[in-house]
């Protein structure tokens, strides 16, 4: 393979697991430890690790609504670039009307004590936050941050 | 959940992550005492905690609703840079007191 299909320079993982609360911390951790390749700050772990938190946790809540699922979660890492592109899905309800869902402080389950935070902070955390949803069907959440240059010493 | 009662004010010391998984514990303990023990200031020790999703908001909402019909309070103490910034982008400091520990 030559390396202008750039597969020396992306690193990709995929992990597919049971919609459990106990997994969120499995998936925040699974992501950080991946992306510690890129040499990343440490704000800009915490950054990502909450995305996914917050991802992850609505699909646990509201795509599965607490029942049975899987719950599928990609990173993809660009060395040349310092991208990380994650994606976050579920075959669950799926979202009625996206751009209502994505308003702070709106949420379709105030009785659960939610706040209707996450895609702010989702927005907040990354550089750009795309959501994919069918009703009946299912939700994608795709998200990408770029981390800050090191600059290099040579020792 | 760890917790310390003095009087009518219940001191929660949050564990290293707050998520939605160990929120719906402190939910569940915090109301029982507050109910049984008739809390009016609720404090948040962030004191051992360097993760929180919104989960933790809506635990110090809901722990607000349950004390400010009497005149209760909710407060953050402890807390580190990370997690004063989580708590003042979410708005939730319009309702609770974050308190600035003295730097040496
Ligand atoms: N994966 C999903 N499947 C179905 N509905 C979703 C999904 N993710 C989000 N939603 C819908 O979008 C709304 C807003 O999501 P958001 O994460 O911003 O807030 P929340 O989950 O309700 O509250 P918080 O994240 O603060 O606990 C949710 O209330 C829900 O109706
Ligand atoms: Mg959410």
């Amino acid at each position: 393979m030559s390396q202008a299909e750039g597969t020396t320079k992306t690193n990709e993982m995929e992990i597919i697991f049971d919609s459990k609360s106990e997994n969120e911390g499995f998936a925040r951790v699974a992501v950080a430890a991946f992306l510690t390749q890129l040499d990343p700050l440490l704000e800009e772990v915490s950054d990502v690790k909450t995305a996914v938190s917050e991802a992850v946790t609505n699909a646990v809540i509201h795509g599965y609504r607490g029942g049975e699922g899987k719950i599928r979660l990609s990173c993809r890492l660009d060395k040349e670039s310092r991208k990380i592109y994650i994606e976050v899905e579920d075959k669950g309800v799926g979202i009625e009307d996206v751009e209502k869902a994505r308003e702070p402080m709106f949420t379709t389950r105030p009785e659960l004590e939610r706040s209707g935070m996450g895609f702010a902070f989702m927005e907040a955390f990354m550089d750009d936050v795309e959501v994919e949803s069918t009703p009946g069907e299912g939700t994608c959440i795709k998200m990408y941050k770029r981390f800050e240059e090191w600059i290099t010493q040579s020792l | 959940m760890q917790y310390q009662v003095e009087e009518n004010c219940l001191t929660i010391f949050l564990p290293q992550e707050v998520d939605h998984h160990n929120a719906e514990d402190i939910r569940k303990e915090a109301d029982k005492v507050i109910e049984q023990k008739h809390i009016r200031y609720v404090i948040f020790d962030f004191a051992g905690t360097n993760f929180m999703d919104s989960s933790g908001i809506g635990v110090i909402m809901g722990r607000y609703r349950q004390v400010y019909l009497m005149g209760g309070e909710v407060w953050a103490v402890h807390a580190n840079d990370r997690m004063k910034r989580i708590l003042r982008m979410s708005g939730v400091t319009k309702i609770m007191q974050v308190f600035e520990e003295e730097k040496k």
